[in-house]
């Protein structure tokens, strides 16, 4: 019995292992690519359905390492969820994709550190998303295509016990669900 | 990719009676002034679950009690008549318990009790418990415990209970129900997704929790001994922190579904949610004074949280909490006087802090710097609560006073969440 329990325990680990693995990869790739603004809402006029929209994103530059649409995550302050400046290029580039491209959709999951009570984190998750939500709209993104979910400090994306991997845990992820 | 991604995470199995790990109780802090009992082995009793072993084991645990050591018993009495206090003031020892199983042709057996102050021979309690089937025993042993917890000390004793909590190994999450010494674990639920704040009925018959489901947040009512449940709440946005009401007809919860995380209460018989708070800050973790007139829960409407409390029919807000400028996740004692919160205070982290109602007066008694989601024992006496040191994540027990403390552990995962059942309708 006891030797079965911890074969299950073996088990489980690995598939731990396995998801921190991936994670990190997502990370290097978001990481590697911060030098988004400038480009983003100008439209580069290689979307599909650009014309009119205003900028034009087709869904080949979601890949493209070296659109600012590769940045999925915005970074927030200790207790703050207003969007910083330095962030605001990030949302107008989905925003403008959202926009040339109707039928494309998002989540966006609200996440904060690990300090306090739990349920306070989920709420606060949920101010942060919603604030990534309602400037991309006022940029142009429809609300339809925008659903928010907050996780609080149950996925953090660095798991440490300090302000280097607090900092990388107060964030919103843009998932897209469609293309 | 994702759609798929989202239904792995979904293949939710309600599973009852899987073994898993057990929670491993250490005490890290004894009363400074322990009481030392005798507790001698029951006539026809044996084995690794023998009625005084679990007995003796529970005293101790509470860090209340010392027991006579085995090799210091100076006789084995199972019967009144066979005790000679002087054997037991000899030891030292301040109560004397003896027992005896009677085994009955069915395969049930009938068991006795007797409590005994050594000091004055007084006989101070005993009971007779026929017809008890076997895999009973242990319940029957925590109850026998909790009577003569009763009788020394004059508080109702909480062995047997039981306590639910969240295991989390990698993305694996389960809800677990444990009886309070940790044994019997049963997996209530196993799921991909983060489950949070699990609570009890105040029959104990369902558990109640917040989890994902097709991607949203929703609330589920699950019966502990069936494993049947029932969705009751997943609007758009937040479905957390559900509350049972003390009569279990009502549920309080924080939605955001009108924009604003506001608190709600549902009639669990039908209809929808009546919305009790209404500010544009932040208010979420409601619960119930134990007489069912308040809801306490946490608003950050004064700039940062604090602990605020309204009728539970409506009407004005007051807040509760004043000293420090963060302070969470409110639990009320079972008498109605003291809230347990999570109490933040720069530079020494998150510690678990009661504060009494009518003086004010705030007691910190834990260290921190990272503890969370207070809860009482049924008796009042324990907080149950998480604490994270480095990257572990157990659950820790801190008496009311300060002085006892235990830390509940799982070897290879991290516990969190803990709830305290009610106290249990029989024995």
């Amino acid at each position: 019995m006891k030797k079965f329990l911890y074969v299950c325990v073996i088990a489980l680990t690995a598939v731990a292992a396995t998801g921190c693995a991936k994670k990190a990869t997502t990370r290097a790739g978001g990481d590697a690519s911060t030098s988004a603004s400038g480009t983003a809402g100008a439209g580069n006029g290689y979307g599909t359905q650009g014309a009119g929209a205003g900028s034009g994103f087709g869904a080949g530059s979601l890949d493209d390492p070296s659109s600012p649409l590769s940045q999925r995550k915005i970074y927030f302050g200790l207790d703050r969820y207003d969007v910083g400046d330095e962030y605001r290029s990030v949302a107008e580039a989905h925003a403008g994709y959202l926009r040339s491209n109707p039928s494309a959709a998002v989540t966006l999951e609200g996440h904060t550190d690990e300090r306090g009570s739990r349920e306070y984190n989920i709420a606060l998750g949920e101010r942060r998303s919603n604030a990534v939500r309602d400037l991309m709209v006022a940029l142009g993104a429809s609300a339809s295509q925008i659903t928010t979910v907050s996780y609080g400090e149950e996925k953090p994306a660095a798991d440490c016990h300090d302000e280097s991997c607090w900092s990388q845990n107060r964030r919103v992820e843009i998932v897209y669900t469609s293309r | 990719m994702w759609a798929e991604l989202r239904a792995v995470g979904l293949l939710l199995l309600a599973l009852v009676g899987t073994a898993r790990a057990e929670l491993r109780i250490e005490i890290t802090q004894g009363a400074a002034q322990t009481i030392p009992i005798a507790v001698i082995p029951y006539a026809n009793d044996g084995g690794a679950d023998a009625i005084h072993a679990v007995i003796g084991a529970d005293l101790a645990r509470s860090g209340q009690f010392r027991l006579v050591p085995d090799d210091q018993l100076l006789a084995r009495p199972t019967e009144a008549a066979q005790v000679d206090f002087r054997d037991w003031k000899l030891v030292m020892a301040q109560y004397l318990t003896i027992g005896r199983m009677l085994p009955q042709p069915d395969g049930r057996f009938t068991a006795e009790f007797e409590l005994f102050n050594v000091a004055t021979g007084q006989r101070m309690t005993g009971a007779r418990f026929a017809d008890v089937a076997p895999a009973s025993k242990r319940r029957l042993a925590h109850h026998i415990a909790d009577l003569i917890y009763e009788a020394i000390t004059g508080v109702r004793g909480v062995f047997n209970t039981r306590v639910t909590y969240v295991t989390q190994v990698g993305n694996n999450y389960e809800l677990q129900v444990a009886d309070a010494d940790g044994y019997n674990p049963t997996t209530v639920l196993r799921t991909q997704e983060p489950i949070l704040s699990p609570t009890w009925s105040a029959d104990g018959r369902f558990v109640a929790y917040a989890t994902y489901a097709n991607g949203r947040a929703a609330i589920f009512r699950q019966d502990v001994s069936s494993g049947a449940r029932q969705l009751v709440s997943s609007f758009p946005g937040l479905n957390g922190a559900p509350a049972f009401s003390p009569d279990g007809g009502r549920m309080a919860m924080v939605l955001s579904k009108d924009g604003n995380p506001d608190i709600y209460v549902m009639d669990l018989g039908g209809g929808p949610p009546r919305r009790l708070t209404q500010h544009y800050a932040i208010d979420t973790e409601p619960t119930w004074s134990p007489d069912g007139r308040y809801i306490y829960f946490t608003s950050d409407r004064s700039g940062g949280p604090q602990v605020y409390r309204v009728p539970a029919s409506g009407g004005a807000e007051e807040r509760v909490t004043f000293d420090g400028n963060y302070n969470t996740r409110p639990a009320v004692s079972p008498d109605g006087r003291k809230i347990a919160m999570v109490h933040g205070a720069s530079g020494r982290g998150y510690r678990i802090a009661v504060l009494d109602i009518a003086s004010r007066r705030l007691d910190v008694l834990t260290d921190g710097p990272l503890d969370e989601s207070p809860g009482f024992a049924p008796n009042g006496q324990v907080i149950i609560y998480t604490t994270k040191t480095g990257g572990a994540e157990a659950l820790a027990t801190v008496s009311i006073d300060g002085n006892v403390r235990q830390r509940l552990g799982v070897t290879q995962a991290k516990v969190r969440e803990p709830g305290w059942s009610p106290f249990s309708a029989t024995p």
